[in-house]
């Protein structure tokens, strides 16, 4: 591990941080002791079903409900017409400073539908099973329409049109960077002009388990319950209070369990919770809706599907002069809660990437379609950007024979350069030092020796082609300034900070909470290390909590790698007021100033006698017991902060991918996969390094196997797991990590983020190398995932052109 | 459009499940992961998928690994069974639980319940396992947190650890 400069010599040591501590969730979970949605059982539980349109777009001519009424076990059967009264839901984070054109979902669909799977009607009956039958034998009388599904194609004239208010089925257009104008000219001054249409196709994310919701509702005290799989219970609790049903926040509570994985789509605000508890109300007994997979597939969130025009000018040497990108961005039927934020914050001011380009300019236009929803899915925007500038740095490297390598070397932005403003309206740049992480990761993979393999192989015809893919990445966590990202700015309908409490109990055991919400990512672990680093306690003494809106401080949640650099932070600035407190404390109980206390060891004591120490646990007792504490000193060590941080953090690195791929067959054989990541400083690598290998083998499932695909009818076709392409455990490589660490200078810990790196940086990696190993075909791009099929294809199509001409 | 019947027919089944002993009325139609989770109250057993391909809700019935959502509860008639609840024995996790609390082979721990039985039964058939076979043998089990990685490390260190102690060979 290499470290920069900025690092003092010899850190100090510590007792938790940075230590590869094992996981404090994990005894329960493997042992079957976790409590995730479906395993609540509540006392006179009830279960709903819905119906859904077999339809894309259709107009809901009638729905009988008659016979469906009176199957066993049914309590109530109900459609959209019955919850007028409910709000649609809204979209939180609408595109800063351009019109958008508003379309959110009903509880039920009335009237209309916009994509298979909309639900139209919903059971509610004493056992699943018989929830299934009565959905079955609801009736429903469509009037079909024509569909659209692609995001180019939803926009031309003569395109079905799914909503009155959106012309051409246009969300919204936004730009970004230089005005056009001078990126033209840049382009026309360029020594080399390249352009490509490169497709970042749609994904699903399937995080194992789906989702699901219960509802419940006291008529004694006028209260609502919700149990969600939710990374952000606080913002579902104040949407659906405010915003959905009009009830008051705090008549609503709203509990996140264990969640079995996110990914971004339990971010979101879906149809399902308020309907739970508004079944709740109208049937008297708690209501559980647990979406099956067919269902999770159909109408929760997807993500990326974008098709972007790119114009690359650039020196004859590979330094890029300019960049003009035109992107349509897919968003689906309808908005979900943050979806037109991610083609245009997230995405547009990222597609500079760790490059100095001097002429950007980024047009976006974001459509609906006769599809399902898309909205962030890990890494959201940023891993589109890095696949556009990655393949960029390839087409670049081919047009003006400069290796690829080489060509991000000369365009890299350089330690020195920070804070960097890449000039497309994102937020600085904190610090970095690509060119270390890149040489490193050069090294590790031996590059030089693969170029001599490749060039050997080549010329020998061998049977197996060798592919080298790069990708140096750059993305931005710690989401966010709220004055940046708020509405005046990229119109985000709220602040971004986050939120911490720690009590330090009198027995001396901490309790302490945070407002961010762990689904895999093992925050009851990190978060302990944090608190008991810093109180010089035993890990043992540490509690965390998270995931109820009862008796906590509002948070805003667990996405956009925003945990640690948020919510660690909020913990860092609590545990520092405890700490404030409780030397103050010390002092009296040592009859010292306060400025002569030291903490050693978990202890407090006087400067230069450290035999008379006062242990945390000490101080809490004297806090609590309060009548002997300094004068005009509130009782209890009990702190609260709610950190807005001034910047958002910048982790970055280089990924490489070596591939084979067999001449005869098209297979494509993974044979090293090195990356090098900077996530600033770390607190648990055993985590960290875990979040990259999970990242990695999505991002790298994203060239070679996954895609969604929906017929022109508007059917999903990958619409189960049957013929969606998960990697499974032979499907991916043995991941080589490695790490340099430079420190975010935005926040006291220099921690930067690590949930999406992977994800990030492994799409380009891996197509790069699919597309380099290709190269002798002259084939200059073509479209993930990258399957055997398409490869083969690909090459013979190449092949008979080139005999053709011959 | 189908005639509900009147009245839900059940039938009566006994089973051991963990060691215990369960006489229950069941629906025909009922999974047997329906049975285990909703009947019994043993809900580590995880519902991932309707399609057979995730592997979250894999049990041990009688010697062989199943997928608990592609059997009836009435075929589990007679049957031992052994879910994540009964694995761990007198308070010492299983050599496998071990393992993947030591490498961090579990993030979310959705799927983990069914890659722990999966990967027991296949240190059963084969205690020595390579890197391949671990892969191989574990593709009817999907992770979407770990990448894989760490869960290849924990059935080794599983191996190892049953091989030093024997209980490979005893099992
Ligand atoms: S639940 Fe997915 S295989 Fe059984
Ligand atoms: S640990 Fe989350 S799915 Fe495997």
């Amino acid at each position: 591990m290499t470290t920069t400069s900025e690092l003092p010599e010899t850190a100090p040591e510590t007792r938790y941080i940075g230590k590869p501590i094992k996981r404090r969730e994990d005894p329960r979970l493997m042992t079957g002791q976790g409590s995730f949605l479906d395993d609540i059982r509540l006392p006179g539980m009830s279960y709903a079903e819905v119906v859904r349109s077999p339809y894309a777009h259709a107009n809901i001519k009638m729905i009988d409900t008659g016979a469906a009424k009176s199957m066993p076990g049914v309590l109530g059967v109900f459609t959209g017409d019955d919850f007028m009264d409910i709000n649609p839901l809204p979209c939180a984070w609408q595109a800063g400073k351009v019109t958008n054109n508003v379309n959110t979902p009903r509880v039920l669909a009335v009237d209309k539908v916009c994509q298979v799977g909309d639900p139209v009607a919903v059971v509610v009956a004493e056992t699943p099973y018989q929830a299934r039958d009565a959905a079955a034998a609801v009736d429903v009388d469509y009037e079909e329409l024509p569909a659209v599904t692609d995001a180019k194609a939803t926009t031309a004239d003569g395109a079905p049109q799914l909503h009155e208010n959106a012309p051409n089925n246009i969300v919204l257009t936004w730009e970004c960077g230089t005005d056009a104008d001078s990126v033209d000219a840049a382009l026309k001054a360029a020594d080399v002009h390249v352009t490509e249409e490169i497709r970042n196709q749609r994904l699903i994310p399937t995080a194992i388990e789906t989702r699901g919701s219960i509802g419940r509702y006291d008529p004694g005290t006028d209260e609502y319950t919700l149990w969600e799989t939710s990374q952000c219970p606080h913002v579902h609790r104040l949407l659906l209070a405010a915003f959905v049903m009009n009830i008051p926040e705090h008549k609503l509570r709203v509990i996140a369990p264990d969640i079995g994985g996110g990914f971004g789509q339990k971010i979101f605000l879906y149809w399902d919770m308020p309907l739970v508890l508004a079944l709740a109300k109208k049937v008297g007994r708690p209501v559980k809706y647990v979406e099956d997979r067919s269902s999770n597939y159909l109408t929760a969130t997807h993500g990326r599907d974008h098709v972007t025009d790119v114009e690359i000018g650039a020196t004859n040497d590979g330094h890029i002069t300019a960049l003009k990108v035109k992107t349509w961005a897919n968003l689906g039927a309808y908005l979900s809660t943050i979806a037109p934020g991610i083609p245009t914050t997230l995405y547009g001011r990222m597609v500079a990437g760790c490059y100095k380009i001097p002429n950007i300019h980024v047009d976006v236009v974001a459509t609906y379609s006769n599809t399902a929803m898309v909205d962030a899915y890990r890494g959201a925007g940023r891993p589109e950007a890095a696949y556009l500038v990655e393949r960029v740095c390839d087409l670049v490297a081919h047009a003006t024979g400069v290796d690829p390598a080489e060509v991000r070397r000369r365009n890299f932005i350089q330690p020195e350069d920070f804070p960097y403003d890449t000039g497309v309206g994102m937020l600085p740049y904190d610090s970095g030092n690509y060119e270390q992480a890149f040489d490193r990761a050069l090294e590790q993979v031996g590059y030089k020796e693969l170029r001599a393999e490749q060039q050997r192989r080549r010329r020998n015809s061998d049977p197996k082609l060798l592919g080298i893919g790069l990708s140096s990445y750059v993305e931005v966590c710690g989401v966010a300034p709220s004055k940046w990202i708020g509405l005046p700015g990229e119109g985000w309908g709220a602040g971004l900070w986050e939120s911490a409490n720690v009590r330090v109990h009198l027995t001396g055991k901490i309790v302490a909470t945070t407002g961010s919400l762990p689904h895999g990512q093992g925050h009851e672990t990190s978060f302990s290390q944090l608190v008991a680093e810093e109180l010089g306690v035993p890990i043992e003494d540490v509690e965390i909590q998270h995931g109820d809106t009862a008796g906590t401080p509002f948070g805003f949640g667990t996405y956009g790698s925003r945990s640690l650099a948020v919510g660690g932070i909020a913990m860092y600035k609590s545990l520092q007021k405890v700490k404030e407190k409780a030397r103050r404390i010390a002092a009296h109980m040592l009859e010292a100033s306060p400025e002569d206390i030291v903490w050693e060891n978990g202890k407090a004591h006087v400067k230069g006698s450290p035999e008379q120490a006062k242990t945390l646990g000490e101080i809490a007792l004297q806090a609590s017991v309060a009548y002997d504490l300094p004068d005009g000193m509130e009782p209890y060590l009990d702190e609260t902060t709610y950190y807005d941080p001034p910047n958002c953090t910048f982790p970055f690195g280089t990924h490489v991918c070596v591939v084979e791929i067999d001449r005869e067959t098209g297979e494509i054989a993974l044979r090293r996969y090195v990356a090098v990541d900077d996530v600033g400083n770390v607190v648990n690598p055993l985590i960290v390094d875990g979040q990259l290998h999970g990242g990695i083998a999505q991002g790298l499932s994203q060239a070679l196997y996954e895609g969604a695909v929906y017929a022109e009818n508007g059917e999903l076709l990958t619409g189960t797991m049957n013929d969606y392409a998960m990697p499974r455990a032979s499907m991916v490589p043995t991941y080589e990590l490695d790490r340099t660490v430079t420190p975010s200078p935005t926040n006291p810990m220099g921690v930067k983020g690590a949930g999406e790196a992977g994800t990030i940086a492994a799409t380009p990696a891996v197509a790069n190398a699919v597309l380099d190993a290709l190269r002798p075909f002259g084939i200059e791009n073509l479209d993930m995932p990258l399957t055997p099929p398409k490869v083969w294809a690909a090459m013979h199509h190449a092949a008979g052109a080139a005999q053709a001409a011959d | 459009m189908a005639e509900a019947p009147a009245k839900i027919e059940t039938q009566r089944i006994t089973l051991t499940v963990n060691g215990q002993e369960h006489a229950e009325e069941v629906e025909p139609r009922m999974l047997l992961v329906h049975f285990l989770r909703d009947q019994l109250g043993l809900t580590g057993t995880h519902v991932g998928c309707d399609t057979s391909q995730c592997g979250a809700c894999v049990v041990d019935v009688n010697g062989k690994t199943t997928k608990s959502c592609t059997m009836f509860a009435v075929q589990a008639d007679g049957a031992e069974i052994t879910t994540i609840e009964g694995l761990a024995s007198e308070g010492a996790y299983h050599p496998v639980q071990e393992g993947f609390w030591e490498m961090h082979g579990l993030q979310c721990g959705y799927c983990t319940p069914g890659m722990i039985m999966s990967s027991v039964a296949l240190l059963k058939r084969n205690p020595h396992p390579s890197e391949q076979e671990i892969r191989h043998e574990l593709e009817g089990n999907i992770c979407r947190c770990t990448g894989y990685q760490n869960i290849v490390r924990a059935v080794q260190y599983a191996a190892d650890k049953m091989g030093e102690s024997g209980a490979a060979s005893a099992d």
